[in-house]
């Protein structure tokens, strides 16, 4: 029996395996979370790129704040919002390295607005990485600035109203108006399709701060089945029929062709 | 040798610009020197003053109480500064403008009407050499040997052209300087 | 004028000269950090510290020294930026004035959370809110506290004169460096606006790559050589840890306490009276002593150069057997606790200051003195 394994287990069988860059250690992320298939997403793209060596990951405050435990490269983490300065800074100081933020909608599109817009604006060689799943899981299912209009969280129990509490912030159309981004997208982690197409995405994004071509925005539209009280596929079926009508996915700039 | 200096007038007269090029020719010719300007708007307009300090030993504190030298160019200045000159003490000032002249009788007062010698120059950017100059006559702290290295190290190369008219109404003030009291 | 010429490579002609030269405190700061080898500077302008980062802007260190210079979108960005240079090994400082450094409280915390050897100046004006731009020492309790969250301390330097201005810069650097904590040039509106004869430093060149791997193994720059990474955290959930990290850092403050205090006494010997003054207060104090010993009263100065690490020992040591002792400061009274605890009671301590940006004259020190204490 033991034998039968060993020969299935040869190099040429494999079809899928674990991103070496993804540590062996449990992840704190809820079942059906799409944060553990962004976190691989980006560790893949850096084993493929040979940029293990060269890279630095900035971590948020909200659910992705231990992203640091899970992918075996450099990290540090920051303060609520401050990811984005916190990498112009050292990619600033360490041109050759690839720099990355890893950040919610609350920390990118709330709190660290300021910051995320600036470094976006001012052409940064950096990837933004940017997980909108319409809520604060980490605080507990409470109002994002993405949140949709009827969408019930637990600081607006009564769905969100727009007179009370305005409207949700779509700031990757924002980021795609700013003359220092070079790539702006919209993607989804739900199918095997979507993944892929995320991964080129996020690919595509690191290979532009690389080229120092400017700024890169990739929006993941997530799910957040437990902020959201819906099982995970509950949440896919949620977010396909509500978050893409407003979230609509795509590239919304890409110059990285031109010279 | 310690001379506490006090320059005040309008913002814009070149008060600042007058304290700077005393400091810098102070510092040529080897002194400790501080330059405290009255920072901020009013710089811009209203009143300005800068308390100047050359000094063979090191100096203590930039902001001081009386001062051994005031030189005042408006009316608000001459009244903010006369009662903080020490006895003995020197008050120039340029009578442009002067309603109440100084008072005091304990202290040397000299006047010099650099606004009028600036106008009869027809250049109105030599009035705070001439007040300078005007200073420097009664106490010749810094020669004009060490003005005029001064002004050569502090302007910038495209002005050095000026400086012959500059050491000009320098002299032009030390002529102009009327003793009062 | 021009001595010790050590040029390090063609670029640098012109800069490297040692030269006594007339320049305001801002510009001190920002001529010897190019100096000293800094790798960056971020900041946001604010009266009366904008000297600082506009000569930056005029001497293009980027095309020398190569130091990165960056006008950030807020103070609140500028100190997260240095957060993330230190975090990356490299000497960044920023500077501001008092309500941008209580913008940047939040960072500051993070730096000592996550000890990081960041460097910012606050040039103080007068609070509280957005007060006034005239000079003041009202932040003293924000920067010997800790100023944000949390049990900690910054490593914080006082200059007196321009000349300290620049020489303080390297000095931060090295202290926040050789114990990995944050470090504060705390000076005020008087010594940055004004000009005085100053020495800057001699060149030195900028760490390299090899260097800051050396000098910051803990460095997030990419872990080279398939090291294990670097995680640069303030972070710790479980209470265990934290208390462990911050018993941590109470031993590093202890250290700091043991081996860097700084200070300055000026006619001390024969003194019945001591002014303890720190920063401008204590420029302004000393030519109140002047005043004072010309009147025949033996008075002397203590100037505490570190705030934190506090001198509370040796101003109990000088004070001990004195008539009393008079703190001076542009506050309403706040490091006069810190010399209050430290004499503790022994002998009398009167406080005397000027607020909202009143900067004291020599003769109010002078009056204070015979007033309240003889």
């Amino acid at each position: 029996m033991a034998q039968n394994t060993d020969n299935i287990l040869s190099p040429e069988n494999v079809v899928y395996r674990k991103p070496k860059l993804m540590n062996d250690v449990q992840m704190h992320y809820c079942p059906g979370c799409s944060h553990g298939v962004v976190h691989k997403l980006v560790a893949e793209v850096i084993e493929e790129m040979g940029l293990e060596e060269k890279s630095v990951g900035v971590s948020p405050v909200g659910c992705a704040v231990f992203a640091y435990r899970y992918i075996d490269i450099d990290w540090q983490e920051a303060a609520h919002g401050r990811a984005p300065a916190v990498a112009t800074a050292i990619k600033r100081l360490w041109p050759d390295r690839l720099v990355f933020t890893y950040q919610g909608d609350g920390d990118l599109a709330c709190i660290g607005t300021a910051e995320s817009v600036h470094a976006l604006n001012r052409g940064e060689n950096i990837t933004i990485i940017f997980i909108n799943n319409a809520i604060y899981g980490m605080t507990g299912g409470q109002m994002a600035p993405t949140t949709l209009v009827g969408q019930k969280t637990s600081t607006c129990p009564y769905g969100r109203q727009p007179e009370l509490h305005g409207y949700p912030l779509k700031i990757t159309e924002m980021a795609a108006m700013l003359e220092g981004t070079c790539y702006v997208t919209r993607q989804s982690v739900e199918t095997v399709g979507a993944v892929s197409k995320a991964k080129k995405a996020i690919r595509k994004a690191f290979e532009a701060s690389m080229a120092g071509k400017g700024s890169s925005l990739v929006e993941i539209v997530s799910t957040c089945n437990s902020g959201w009280k819906l099982t995970p596929s509950q949440a896919n079926k949620w977010m396909t029929e509500n978050m893409f009508k407003f979230y609509p996915k795509g590239d919304l700039k890409d110059t990285t062709g031109e010279k | 040798m310690k001379k506490e200096i006090i320059i005040s007038g309008f913002g814009g007269q070149g008060v600042l610009s007058m304290g700077k090029i005393l400091a810098y020719s102070g510092l040529m010719e080897g002194k400790e020197v501080t330059w405290m300007p009255a920072y901020g708007p009013e710089q811009r307009g209203g009143t300005a003053n800068v308390t100047v300090i050359v000094s063979d030993d090191k100096i203590s504190s930039p902001i001081l109480s009386q001062y051994d030298v005031a030189i005042v160019l408006n009316q608000p200045s001459l009244d903010k500064f006369e009662s903080k000159i020490k006895p003995g003490g020197i008050l120039i000032y340029d009578g442009f403008g002067i309603i109440n002249p100084p008072t005091r009788g304990d202290i040397s007062v000299y006047r010099v009407d650099a606004m009028d010698k600036a106008a009869e120059m027809k250049n109105a950017k030599v009035f705070n050499m001439i007040v300078l100059g005007a200073f420097l006559s009664v106490c010749p702290i810094i020669s004009y040997e060490g003005m005029e290295k001064a002004l050569f190290k502090t302007l910038p190369e495209r002005h050095h052209g000026l400086i012959p008219l500059n050491m000009e109404a320098l002299r032009v003030g030390g002529e102009t300087i009327l003793r009062m009291k | 004028m021009h001595n010790r010429v050590q040029k390090k490579d063609g670029g640098l002609i012109g800069m490297a000269e040692q030269e006594v030269t007339l320049m305001k405190g801002n510009e001190a700061i920002a001529r010897a950090a190019v100096r000293c080898g800094v790798d960056g500077y971020f900041g946001y302008p604010i009266t009366p510290q904008s000297e600082i980062i506009e000569t930056l802007a005029l001497d293009k260190p980027w095309e020398t020294t190569g130091m990165v210079v960056l006008q950030a979108e807020s103070e609140v960005a500028a100190i997260n930026m240095v957060y993330g240079a230190a975090g990356a090994g490299k000497r960044a400082f920023t500077s501001s004035s008092s309500p941008g450094v209580a913008l940047m409280q939040e960072g500051i915390s993070y730096l000592a959370g996550a000890e990081l050897p960041g460097v910012f100046v606050n040039v103080q004006r007068g609070g509280p809110g957005l007060g006034t731009i005239q000079p003041s020492q009202s932040d003293y309790f924000q920067a010997t506290r800790g100023g944000g969250n949390g049990d900690y301390h910054v490593i914080v330097l006082a200059p007196a004169s321009v000349q300290e201005m620049a020489d303080f810069v390297d000095l931060a650097f090295t202290l926040a460096f050789k114990y990995r904590n944050p470090a504060m040039i705390l000076s005020d509106g008087v010594i940055g606006q004004m000009m005085e004869k100053v020495v800057l430093p001699p060149y030195k060149p900028r760490r390299t790559e090899e260097e800051i791997m050396e000098e910051c193994p803990w460095a997030t720059s990419g872990r080279r050589n398939s090291r294990q990474p670097n995680i640069i955290t303030s972070l710790e959930l479980k209470p265990e840890e934290m208390e462990k990290r911050n018993v941590h850092l109470q031993a590093k403050y202890e250290e700091i306490q043991k081996n860097e205090v700084r200070y300055e006494t000026i006619q001390c010997d024969d003194a019945e009276y001591i002014i303890v003054a720190f920063g401008s207060a204590a420029r302004i104090a000393q030519k109140a002593i002047e005043t004072a010993r010309a009147q025949g009263i033996k008075v002397g100065l203590f100037r505490p150069i570190t705030l934190w690490p506090f001198p509370a020992g040796e101003i109990a040591g000088l004070a001990h057997g004195k008539k009393g002792v008079l703190v001076a400061e542009i506050n309403a009274g706040q490091m006069v606790q810190d010399v209050r605890l430290a004499i503790n009671g022994e002998e009398p301590v009167e406080y005397f200051g000027r607020l909202g940006g009143i900067v004291p004259e020599p003769d109010e020190i002078v009056n204070a003195l015979k007033t309240k204490l003889m």
